[in-house]
């Protein structure tokens, strides 16, 4: 079965900055696959790849296995690009409208109003929507055509939790009509909530790739800080998943994937925990974790 | 996204694309809903021709020029500026908005076909010229009693209408090579003096010398001229005029088409 995305060996210069360095990567139909990544790692880059926006200096890049810019590819593909724009004198409706024309086959268009959670907004000219409604036109839009793939670049920066959860519950009512969606996001909750494949990308290499749970598991550590009056014996975690332990002058301080189990270890050991600190090992240090480990592996072991 | 629909081959036996027809229906009305929307298009394009008849024009309709009424002829130079005005305008800050917008990436991300994004600007902008003219038109009749006749008035809008190509070509050009704040100052600086130059606002006769012999290499002169014969002025032969504006075509052409390649390997390369 031919795949919707595929890219083989792709690599991308500008100027003598490597964007990406021989890329492979592939999307199935029906597959939700996260590209998740620090900002500058490619990301963009790639989905401007598949989507012909920008040509690869080298490599195969295959959108339903034709061209990315041929048309009856274009015309089964959505997309909701991270830096772009409608015009402002249009209102949201007649953006709506136009964008349906491009399509064979596109959804009516109260269908989409609806589904974008635009109802109240259709008469507003683009030029006077917020951040959030804007978003909701752009993924108005993606869905217009009534694609079978969606491409979203980094479809919730700048907007606030809410409506980031919002749209998740949108992008998750796609999928369960089995559609496929290819999305780049910085946030590994984003990827968690929404992808059940996870591609880490970082300095235009592909760095690990899994199920949204593994790649949780091999970034999603905590960092656990306490002091306490009497140093803590390491056999009181024996069993428990628990790295970098290391105590001085009385405050300890851990990695784990799950910090409540140490938490309750220590309650039930009745230790006298004073100051206890729980902070997420956030992504770009996971990131940095992950690209030395790429790093060694390439390297090999020294 | 109807579950039904979907094949992961795509559904066979069914449109792969969309229909151009209406496709370019829905591009020119979003075209046109756009500069209507616009009023510094609206003032500076459409208004400001007939302003300026007001101002330059209507003085002198009784007075002759060229061989011709003084009012015709202001008419006819006013025409030609208005048309010039809605080409650069719609074309060179339309399309350097839309690349300061970034609505071009969007667009180049649909399988709307770039053909038919510029056959709807063209239409509507040559409904828009059409617009230009029948104000202009109205308001020389009204005001200053200034009537050509039907025949002139329509050989001079197919003339100014199908004449203004290089213009498109011009606009462009400018569109791609500015950027969206400096496109309309930038028209503005390059056309005023040239349709000063040229004679469209007070006729050659009455201009410095020097100017009189700079006028008959500009595009705007030999674009005039075919205006001004319409209505009876006496003119070069119609076809040197027809022949300087191809070569001038020709040249904005591919001043447009390297600025669109420069961008384009700059933007989508």
């Amino acid at each position: 079965m031919t795949p919707v995305v595929e890219l083989k060996g792709v690599t991308k210069l500008f100027g003598e900055k490597r964007a990406l360095s021989g890329i492979d990567f592939r999307v199935e139909a029906g597959e939700v696959v996260a590209l998740l990544g620090p900002n500058g790692a490619g990301k963009t880059t790639a989905i401007a790849i598949m989507l012909g926006l920008r040509k690869a200096s080298s490599g195969e890049v295959r959108l339903f296995g034709r061209r990315p810019q041929h048309l009856g590819a274009r015309s089964r593909v959505g997309v909701m690009l991270q830096e772009s724009g409608v015009p402002d004198e249009l209102r949201v409706r007649e953006v709506i409208d136009l964008f349906r024309s491009y399509y064979p086959r596109p959804l009516p268009t109260g269908e989409i109003v609806a589904r974008a959670g635009l109802e109240d907004e259709g008469h507003s000219l683009v030029g006077s929507l917020s951040g959030g409604q804007r978003q909701r036109l752009y993924y108005a839009l993606a869905i217009c055509g009534d694609p079978e793939v969606l491409f979203l670049d980094e479809p919730t920066v700048g907007l606030d939790v809410e409506a980031r959860r919002s749209f998740w519950e949108q992008v998750r009512g796609s999928v369960v009509a089995g559609r496929t969606v290819v999305l780049t996001t910085h946030y590994l909750e984003e990827a968690d909530a929404l992808a059940d494949r996870v591609v880490v990308i970082d300095r235009g290499r592909v760095l690990a790739e899994g199920t949204a749970a593994a790649i949780k598991a091999r970034v999603g550590r905590k960092r656990v800080r306490f002091t306490t009056p009497h140093r803590v014996e390491p056999a009181l975690f024996d069993g428990l998943h628990v790295e970098g332990l290391s105590t001085q002058d009385g405050v300890t301080t851990l990695l784990t994937p799950r910090p409540e189990e140490i938490l309750r270890r220590l309650f039930e050991a009745g230790t006298d925990v004073s100051d206890l600190e729980v902070v997420g090992a956030d992504l770009e240090e996971a990131f940095l974790e992950i690209t030395r480990e790429g790093r060694d592996e390439e390297e090999g072991p020294v | 996204m109807r579950p039904s629909a979907q094949t992961p081959q795509g559904r066979e036996g069914e449109r792969e694309v969309a229909p151009v027809l209406p496709m370019l229906i829905a591009q020119t009305k979003g075209e046109l809903l756009q500069l209507v929307r616009d009023p510094a298009f609206i003032i500076s394009s459409v208004a400001l021709p007939t302003i300026f008849f007001a101002f330059f024009g209507l003085p002198v309709v009784d007075e002759r020029t060229a061989g011709t009424g003084a009012g015709d002829y202001l008419l006819a130079s006013f025409g030609a500026y208005g048309v010039i005005s809605v080409m650069l305008f719609s074309f060179g800050a339309g399309v350097a908005a839309e690349r300061g917008r970034k609505t071009d990436v969007l667009m180049r991300a649909t399988p709307l076909r770039p053909a038919v994004l510029f056959c709807a600007k063209t239409l509507s902008a040559l409904l828009f010229a059409f617009a230009t003219l029948v104000v202009l038109f109205f308001f020389g009749r009204v005001a200053g009693g200034v009537e050509p006749g039907m025949a002139a008035w329509s050989t001079l809008t197919y003339r100014l209408l199908l004449g203004s190509t290089p213009f498109i070509f011009l606009g462009f050009a400018v569109g791609y090579l500015t950027r969206p704040t400096s496109a309309a100052p930038v028209i503005q600086l390059i056309y005023l003096p040239i349709a000063f130059a040229s004679g469209l606002f007070v006729p050659l006769g009455g201009l410095p010398e020097i100017v009189q012999e700079i006028a008959p290499y500009l595009p705007t002169y030999h674009y005039a001229e075919l205006a001004w014969s319409a209505v009876g002025a006496n003119t070069k032969p119609l076809l040197a005029s027809a022949l300087w504006l191809a070569g001038y075509g020709v040249a904005f052409l591919a001043a447009a088409i390297w600025a669109y390649r420069r961008e384009d390997i700059r933007r989508f390369g």
